[in-house]
């Protein structure tokens, strides 16, 4: 049985009464067991829709069911620990916090990665170990769904192959939901199967990543057949010379003879919509969408 | 035990760059029947991959017939592919060729585009395979 993990419906957030909109008219739903990229240029709403959904702000209008809070682990950007505590005590801290679910084995497994003295202070670590203690104190508490605000910005290209092996080794043990954002569009290719573009405080693209992907085209042809591409919906046009390339999505065929048709890498995807703000939004329900779970 | 090599920038779906390294490691010998293939866990933790991703590779392989999962206990190598396993004179013998190609003055290039031209030839009617 699939339930889902995430349902937000019409979820928005205004800074103060007169601010402006971080977040607006956001709705979704994502499944049990989903690696989800939360992607979108810096200021999108992106950490927003983390807090919102952590519960750690109200939302202004609409709604967010998720799970319940001893089964939620949230790690922010600014990943808080305290400085004066050592690794060793962290963890315990987090054991004593967690009482009945703490899983010692990953949290340990998370830091020996370090090959640090546990007696070491949080305060004398680099941000990506921090980094490392903050996601062990997460994984720790063996949550059904983790939420990690851009995890892996101050890590080397070692040290973030690792930290995402021992990730996706917990969510295939486990069946962690995670959600992780990112403006870094190719950390997350090949990890996620889950895609939430936002941008500009709305959500652009929601899916599951083979599905938004299979509904999208590249065409490039003549520039005297650009009015055929109306029967589309066109994301994004180019011209180059005589040649013309689109981002659509089909609503028909496609005539092979005039276009030559690929499909979009998921970066194409990303960036087509980022140039092109005024693009219509495509959704996918998750729920509804087709029955590839894990077995 | 198998080790599979993700290549994120190669356009091949990840999925079935296990699949294809799989069957390639079935047709060289390198696994036979019985063998255990790596666990969804194992894999991701080297390659930082989706778990879904190997669950949808391997249940491909399993309808292909060449593999069998047995609940709790693994991914299990069904059948053989191919006969030209690593130690088959076969594998000497297109050494050998090799040796004599490049003594003669040939290329890597050119010895490849040679070989693939035979190999074409030679496998006309069957389609890919």
């Amino acid at each position: 049985m699939t339930e889902t993990v995430i349902e937000a419906e019409g979820l928005g957030l205004r800074h103060g009464r007169r601010g402006g909109w971080a977040l607006r008219d956001c709705s979704f739903r994502l499944r049990e067991g989903r690696v989800c990229a939360l992607v979108g240029p810096n200021g999108a709403g992106k950490s927003t829709l983390l807090t919102l959904v952590a519960r750690l702000a109200l939302p202004t209008e609409g709604t967010v069911r998720t799970a319940p809070p001893e089964a939620l682990a949230y790690v922010g950007q600014d990943k808080p620990l305290y400085p004066q505590l050592t690794i060793a005590e962290t963890l315990r801290m987090g054991r004593e916090l967690n009482p009945g679910r703490w899983d010692a084995g990953a949290a340990e497994r998370i830091v020996e990665g370090l090959e640090l003295d546990p007696r070491t202070r949080v305060r004398a670590l680099s941000g990506g170990q921090r980094t490392r203690v903050a996601l062990a104190l997460a994984l720790g508490k063996r949550p059904a769904l983790l939420l990690l605000d851009e995890p892996m910005a101050d890590l080397d290209p070692l040290a973030r192959h690792r930290l995402m092996g021992a990730l996706m080794a917990d969510a295939a043990e486990h069946g962690t939901t995670v959600v992780m954002s990112s403006h870094i569009l190719t950390e997350l290719e090949g990890v996620c199967d889950h895609l939430l573009l936002v941008d500009g405080g709305r959500i652009r693209l929601s899916g599951p990543m083979d599905q938004v992907q299979a509904a999208h085209r590249l065409l490039t042809g003549p520039v005297a057949a650009r009015a055929e591409l109306a029967a589309h919906t066109v994301v994004e046009t180019r011209t180059t010379g005589r040649r013309i390339t689109a981002l659509v999505r089909p609503r028909g065929p496609v005539d092979g003879r005039t276009w030559e048709t690929v499909h979009p890498s998921l970066e194409e995807l990303l960036l087509a919509h980022l140039r092109s703000p005024d693009a219509p939004p495509f959704a996918v329900d998750d729920l509804l969408a087709g029955t590839e779970v894990p077995a | 035990m198998l080790e599979y090599r993700i290549d994120r920038r190669s356009g091949v779906a990840t999925y079935l760059q296990i699949v294809q390294q799989t069957r390639q490691a079935l047709r060289l010998g390198l696994l036979v029947p019985g063998d255990k293939l790596p666990t969804a866990r194992e894999v991701v933790e080297a390659t930082a991959i989706n778990p879904n991703t190997v669950l949808k590779a391997y249940r491909e392989l399993e309808r292909e017939g060449l593999v069998e999962a047995k609940r709790g206990l693994g991914t299990f190598i069904r059948r053989s592919l191919g006969s030209a396993p690593a130690d088959s004179p076969l594998v000497e013998e297109l050494a050998d060729w090799a040796r004599r190609a490049r003594a003669a003055g040939m290329e890597r290039d050119d010895v490849a585009a040679l070989f693939a031209s035979v190999l074409e030839r030679q496998f006309k009617e069957d389609g890919d395979s």
